[in-house]
């Protein structure tokens, strides 16, 4: 069926299609019930399945994250929903020690099939506490899965492909794109975790990108189309696997790469990416590797100076033009 | 409640088994094999046994880095325990684990966590699965007064009340937080308190008698079950060794800790009854532990080339 509806609904309309098929599957975070979600993704799914499976927690996220791991331990496909990547760092012990690190600790017995769905990323002016991306940072983790749906279909893909996951999956998503629009069709098969997506095929240029940033890469190809530079655009989708047959392949065709992500530089999934490009397909390249990242500060609140902070089209184009300048 | 015989004779050899696997394992980690952090539980058998004794075949635990005689007392194979100490493939963790994280899915012993206060929402996260899935087993989760101090502490306990979850809290209050006193970690050092403000039944017992243990546990598995919800046992006790084999013990005196050596939980068991059988013990005892050094000594390694297996499960690396 297609149709076309919000990302917020898109998320929405898996978890409910999960918990409809599935009864182990229940949601549990911060305001999700009565309150309806902080980014209203459950919005009406209290009313439908009920206290029990759609649980509302205290402040906990230490508690209610491990609550998770427990209940996934118990046989349960837990949704644990944490309001923003900010407040996950509360709960970095249940995700790093316990989520990520059981199965091989216990050598395989014990896997731990969790996902933990929350809001990341700047551009609200909600300041430096409430805006942080640092998907990439999670990414570093051997054990955990790292979703990151930029689109409509994606999202409601991403729910489905986490809960079927054996293990720990951590989804992100932009709250910037909880409002965006777009076509959903359920009768698609899924792209495969570990699978990233070419948006825009083209040959001079690979632009990388995840999350909200793949739209701004988007938008910045159109206008370098304009001006002769056909540049390929790639969605990677998980950060955990990531998808180096796409990278490499691309880098193959068009022999130079920009990547576009809204975590900072240092330490950063770009810098990894530059990293395995490094290694596997070095002598590929025609210019040296550029990347778009935001500033190295904790987000500001004033607006233009937020703004000026995050990767934006505008320093994308330039970004790619001193690229193709650079032979 | 008066046990019999059989009962009592059971804790004297667990309590006792506990004890020499764990002096054979000083003196195999002074010969180097086992390596890594060793933090021996010797002094506090009584709790471990008491409670785990209460507990069902499919009921769960969860247990901290001071695991060795809980996963005894539970019945894991001691070959297999020793065999992880080892860091052999025949451990109870295929040797990923180590001393600290013992785990065995056939006796529902979901670890040794090396986290202070880790498995606590973990525990209650278990209980709130048995509830909706309607099953009627109950989760214990074994850690120490250090762990009270911790967040991690407040929040488990608070959601297991609020839930009503069927988890029995066991503190093993061996008075020090590593090489910190009680008295310089808690503004309140009777913990029961601090279980009793989340609304939870809490009681403080013996942990050096393992038969005011055992009926503790009893009383409060038999609660658990029958009412789903938490209670909370706080079990006064000591270690007679050091925090691990790194530590100079310079934070206690050696009156103090020969004051608590008098409390022996298996001398004082012995003293209440005159076992006849002792030395059959004893010996039966010695060889199950040489049987399991044997067994260590003579397991395999795992191959290198295998070590990035367990990161995800097989069906996903597929």
């Amino acid at each position: 069926m297609k149709s076309e509806i919000t990302y917020r609904e898109s998320l929405r309309m898996a978890i409910r299609e999960a918990m409809q098929k599935d009864d182990r599957v229940f949601l549990m975070g911060e305001d999700v019930g009565r309150y309806g979600g902080s980014y209203a993704v459950s919005m009406g799914l209290l009313e439908e399945f009920g206290t029990s499976r759609i649980i509302d927690t205290p402040l906990s996220e230490s508690g209610f994250t491990g609550i998770g791991v427990g209940a996934a331990l118990g046989g349960m496909r837990p949704i644990v929903e944490i309001m923003t990547v900010n407040f996950s760092f509360l709960a970095m012990d249940q995700i790093l020690n316990n989520a990520a690190t059981m199965l091989h600790m216990s050598g395989g017995q014990f896997n731990i099939p969790l996902v933990i769905r929350m809001a990341t990323g700047g551009g609200k002016q909600l300041g430096a506490q409430h805006s942080r991306s640092l998907e990439g940072w999670y990414a570093h983790i051997p054990g955990l899965k790292i979703f990151t749906p930029a689109t409509i279909q994606d999202a409601y893909d991403m729910i489905k492909l986490a809960l079927e996951d054996p293990d720990p999956v951590l989804i992100f998503e932009h709250a910037l794109l909880y409002n965006s629009k777009g076509s959903l069709d359920t009768s698609l098969l899924p792209l495969p975790i570990g699978k990233a997506n070419i948006h825009r095929d083209g040959s001079q240029i690979t632009i990388l990108s995840y999350g909200i940033s793949l739209f701004k890469a988007l938008e910045a190809a159109e206008i370098l189309a304009k001006e002769g530079i056909d540049a390929e655009v790639i969605d990677l989708r998980s950060l955990r696997p990531l998808d180096d047959e796409t990278i490499m392949n691309s880098l193959r065709k068009t022999h130079r790469l920009l990547i576009v992500d809204e975590g900072w530089k240092s330490g950063s999934i770009s810098a990894e990416i530059m990293a395995r490009v490094n290694e596997q397909a070095f002598y590929e390249l025609d210019a040296p590797m550029g990347r778009v990242c935001t500033e190295e500060i904790p987000l500001p609140y004033s607006y233009h100076l937020e703004q000026a902070a995050l990767p934006q089209i505008d320093k994308i184009i330039a970004k790619a033009k001193e690229i193709m300048e650079g032979l | 409640m008066k046990n019999d015989n059989t009962t009592i004779e059971s804790f004297y050899q667990t309590m006792l088994l506990i004890r020499r696997f764990e002096e054979k394992c000083v003196e195999l980690y002074s010969h180097e094999k086992i390596r890594g952090f060793l933090h021996l539980y010797i002094g506090e058998e009584a709790v471990a046994t008491g409670i785990i004794s209460a507990m069902k075949e499919d009921d769960a635990l969860f247990c901290t880095y001071r695991e060795h005689g809980h996963a005894l007392a539970r019945g894991i194979d001691p070959n297999l325990i020793m065999a992880e100490m080892f860091g052999k493939m025949e451990g109870c963790s295929r040797g990923r684990g180590g001393s600290m994280h013992l785990f065995s899915a056939k006796k529902r012993f979901y670890g040794g966590n090396a986290i202070v206060a880790s498995a606590l929402p973990v525990a209650v996260g278990m209980a709130l699965s048995d509830k909706l899935m309607k099953r009627n087993r109950i989760t214990v989760c074994f850690f120490g007064d250090g762990a009270v101090a911790e967040g991690e502490f407040h929040e488990s306990l608070n959601l297991a009340a609020l839930w009503n979850l069927p988890v029995l809290f066991v503190c093993e209050n061996n008075r020090y937080a590593m090489g910190t006193g009680i008295e310089y970690t808690h503004s309140q050092t009777d913990l029961t308190k601090k279980a009793s403000a989340y609304q939870i039944e809490s009681h403080q017992i013996d942990g050096m008698d393992v038969e005011e243990v055992y009926a503790a546990g009893m009383n409060a598995i038999d609660t658990i079950r029958s009412n789903q919800k938490p209670i909370f046992l706080e079990c006064l006790t000591y270690r007679f060794r050091a925090h691990s084999m790194y530590d100079a013990e310079r934070y206690r005196s050696k009156s103090e800790v020969e004051e608590w050596k008098r409390k022996d939980p298996i001398a004082l068991l012995s003293s209440r009854y005159s076992f006849v059988n002792i030395d059959k013990y004893e010996s039966l005892i010695a060889q199950t532990i040489d049987e399991a050094v044997t067994f260590a000594e003579n397991g395999t390694l795992e191959p290198v080339r295998d070590m990035h297996k367990f990161v995800y499960s097989p069906e996903a690396e597929a």
